[in-house]
């Protein structure tokens, strides 16, 4: 199957998850948001996010067992803190990452996340221009 | 029952990802190099998740007082604000992004997988989150 379909397959299953936690739960799926709230110990417990993360880290777990989906992860250990220092103080800054203003918020058609969107993806764009293709360090 | 459907969405959430191809931070860094060998394939994710979130996330926001199906309220954001934390903090996010190749829900999905060096990434998330939580005094 092309590329373009798979990806495409993909983002219907993405869909029909952030609907399902929608009509069901009656939150945004936002993974970043999810992770506040788990980190927090006056709402771990009170809301769904703690279950959405385990299924989440628990399927590919067992997916793998069956198909091992292409994977290549190159960052070095320090590459991946600055990386997630940045997206975790940068996602809670923001309110939302590329689920709760990629996908959710773009359905809404909220000012704010498609703002958001175009924000991160220029950053992302940018960066890696800069580490790609200036400072040549792949 | 609300619980094991939040795992249920997440497990379907993390297939979506394995299958699109966003899981593999490989991908997601040619899907951000514009500038050079652009793989524009991950951009029908976004298209797949809209095109099933659209209709239901509008029919949301346009009632005045939108259910779940068990006849709870759900919860949308009201903020319609273009603020520079909204700004800076995506700003700081698709950098993050754009390092590692990696975003929040992604890193879940590799350590499913079995790739525990995304651990270094995991963790540096969490203090992000938590740096930020200290800083916003909340």
């Amino acid at each position: 199957m092309h590329d373009f379909l798979i990806a495409f397959l993909g983002g219907l299953m993405l869909g029909i998850s952030v609907v399902g936690y929608l009509y069901v739960h009656g939150r945004i799926a936002g993974i970043s948001g999810l992770i506040g709230q788990v980190l927090n110990p006056q709402t771990v417990f009170k809301t769904p996010a703690i279950w959405f993360l385990s299924g989440l880290i628990i399927t590919p777990f067992i997916y793998g067992l069956f198909i091992q989906p292409e994977i290549e992860l190159n960052a070095s250990p320090l590459m991946m803190i600055v990386a997630g220092l940045l997206v975790g103080f940068g996602t809670r800054l923001g309110s939302g990452c590329t689920s709760g203003h990629g996908i959710c918020g773009m359905s809404r058609l909220s000012k704010r996340s498609i703002f958001a969107t175009i924000t991160f993806m220029f950053a992302g764009f940018i960066t890696v221009y800069l580490v790609r293709h200036v400072t040549g360090a792949f | 029952m609300k619980n094991i459907l939040a795992f249920v969405f997440g497990a379907l959430f993390s297939v979506g990802l394995m299958v699109s191809g966003m899981s593999n931070p490989e991908k997601v860094l040619d899907f951000l190099d514009l500038f050079g060998d652009w793989d524009a394939s991950l951009a029908f994710v976004m298209m797949g998740a809209i095109a099933v979130a659209f209709i239901p996330f509008q029919k949301a926001v346009r009632s005045p007082a939108p259910k779940t199906v068990f006849n709870e309220p759900i919860d949308l954001p009201l903020n319609q604000k273009i603020d520079p934390k909204l700004i800076s903090g995506s700003l700081l996010f698709g950098i993050g992004w754009g390092i590692a190749g990696v975003c929040p829900a992604p890193s879940f999905t590799l350590i499913g997988l079995g790739h525990y060096q995304i651990l270094y990434f995991i963790i540096a998330m969490f203090v992000g989150v938590l740096i930020h939580r200290k800083l916003a005094g909340a």
